[in-house]
């Protein structure tokens, strides 16, 4: 495969990319991905994530967050935009408005749909999301005839279940 | 006071992780190995870059107990990485059970970085890396089902033990964004000579990558790919369940599975003789090399590997193939010579390595090929 950028090299470095929902991938020989400034060491690149970073400072600030530094972690912001990484439970609120429109274009939403967490104090609804997908999980077992799991996963909504 | 750890001695621990080289999953001619991993992290401790030693100590104590009460770890080690010896450190890495990020930079691994290994399964959970905790199942073959539901019951088990930080939007949460939500990162290993030399692998990977997959190469530098090994796994975590990721992935590489297996029996129909010449050189040169390097190696490797799943080299079992990808790394080879190896005299040890385990499977009578279907596999 040629290089997409100098049509000369080899596509040695295949870089996938999500902007806006859409997905692209180039190819692109040693020199061209040195010359975009991609490091093509081993290991998760996370130059697409600061590239959304990057991206996000031209969006219209909403709130004060963007000044703001965690009270728990004392990550800040910039410091968030140049490694792309959190310090804390407690950053995903303090950078919350940001983030959501980074994970809308990471994973093209905000809301998770998978497994619920239990806290040990739990309200009536986290307690009937769980049950619910437990629910769902006991019927996947069933039909997969996982019967050993399908029977694990009564045994646990038995124990939530009122009365 | 607190219980210091005794240096752990990995040949103390039951096979190590490396279940999945008996090839006894489905599809194991395509499919080497099969991973499931999810990202999870405590409440009231920092994590990732802001983590400090007390944070991960603090951490690593909860662990410490928390798998006492937890079925699935019933009786397994911790493995106090700071403590561990170099070598050992680096096993652990080629054997693909730790990250180079849990081994840190230059000054190595950060106190309170830990690996606990299941006696019992083929699970294993990095505690201390981006994450606090990050859970991992690895089985042979494809077998993406059953990696999850491992990797799904410890989560539940440690779960109850252990305050997780979850989010009722954003789910569980991690130190990457891209991480969080359902914090699954799946992946499959898998070889596809076919589709590298009919020149088709290009499109089936963008095909992928259209389908929210993403794929890297083994162990050469970024993307390149040694071997023609190809590590297929789900891109996004967030907005999806997790077993909807999962099958997804299923799907698309049993597509690939197709795609390959076709493109090897195009190999066979219209370029027998070149096929069968670059297998044939291969196994010559396994066979008889004097230095191999590890990159060497590993394309041999795929020609070999090749070659026993069209039945052109009976005899050559996938299990001792799958040997030759761990035993041959460096730190492997140090071990077996009780010594450290500079470059020239590890690519001896290792093409040495090479031979004694092909001469031991008996030798492949290259006259002797069957023309036409399968021959005997002895």
């Amino acid at each position: 495969m040629v290089c997409d950028s100098c049509s000369q090299g080899e596509a040695v470095v295949h870089l996938t990319q999500i902007v806006d929902n859409q997905m692209t991938t180039s190819h692109l020989c040693e020199q061209c991905a040195a010359a975009k400034g991609l490091d093509t060491a081993e290991g998760q690149p996370n130059f697409a994530l600061t590239d959304f970073l990057a991206q996000m400072g031209e969006a219209p600030e909403e709130d004060s967050s963007s000044e703001a530094t965690c009270r728990y972690c004392g990550l800040t912001f910039a410091a968030f935009r140049e490694t792309g990484r959190l310090g804390c439970p407690h950053c995903y609120a303090t950078f919350e408005s940001h983030l959501k429109g980074l994970l809308r274009r990471i994973h093209g939403g905000t809301q998770h749909v998978g497994k619920v967490y239990l806290p040990s104090d739990p309200t009536a609804s986290e307690r009937a999301k769980r049950l619910e997908g437990l629910r769902r999980r006991l019927r996947r077992a069933v039909k997969s005839e996982d019967f050993e799991r399908a029977a694990e996963l009564r045994d646990l909504i038995r124990t939530m279940e009122p009365g | 006071m607190k219980e210091r750890d005794p240096m752990e001695d990995l040949t103390a621990v039951p096979d190590s992780g490396l279940s999945w080289l008996d090839a006894s999953g489905d599809h194991a001619d395509i499919v080497l190995s099969t991973r499931v991993r999810l990202a999870r992290n405590l409440q009231g401790h920092a994590f990732g870059p802001r983590a400090r030693v007390n944070d991960r100590e603090a951490v690593l104590d909860q662990v410490r107990d928390a798998k006492t009460r937890v079925v699935p770890l019933d009786g397994s080690t911790v493995v106090n990485l700071q403590a561990l010896d170099t070598r050992s450190r680096r096993i652990l890495l080629e054997r693909r059970l730790i990250s180079r990020e849990l081994l840190g930079d230059g000054s190595g691994p950060a106190r309170g970085t830990a690996l606990v290994l299941s006696g019992l399964q083929p699970l294993s959970v990095m505690v201390n890396e981006e994450d606090h905790l990050r859970l991992q199942s690895l089985l042979a073959g494809l077998r993406l089902q059953e990696a999850w539901s491992l990797v799904d019951r410890l989560d539940d088990e440690l779960g109850q033990q252990l305050p997780y930080a979850f989010h009722h939007e954003f789910g569980f949460l991690t130190s990457c964004p891209t991480n969080v939500g359902t914090g699954v990162r799946a992946s499959v290993l898998m070889h596809l000579p076919g589709l590298v030399l009919t020149k088709e692998i290009g499109k089936v990977l963008q095909g992928l990558t259209q389908v929210g997959l993403t794929f890297r190469g083994l162990y050469g530098e970024g993307s390149e790919v040694v071997g023609n090994f190809f590590q297929v796994s789900n891109q996004t975590t967030l907005g999806k369940s997790e077993e909807d990721l999962v099958d997804h992935l299923d799907k698309m590489v049993r597509r690939v599975i197709q795609f390959e297996s076709h493109a090897r029996q195009v190999l066979l129909r219209d370029a027998r003789a070149v096929t069968e010449d670059k297998i044939c050189r291969a196994y010559g040169l396994l066979r008889y090399a004097r230095t191999l390097s590890f990159e060497e190696l590993m394309n041999l490797l795929s020609g070999v590997r090749l070659g026993t799943s069209l039945k052109l080299l009976p005899g050559v079992r996938v299990y001792t193939l799958n040997k030759l990808m761990i035993f041959t790394q460096s730190a492997h080879l140090e071990q077996a010579a009780g010594q450290d190896l500079p470059t020239h005299e590890g690519d001896a040890h290792r093409a040495a390595y090479v031979r004694r385990m092909l001469a031991i499977e008996g030798d492949v009578d290259p006259e002797n090929f069957a023309s036409g279907a399968a021959g005997d596999v002895a």
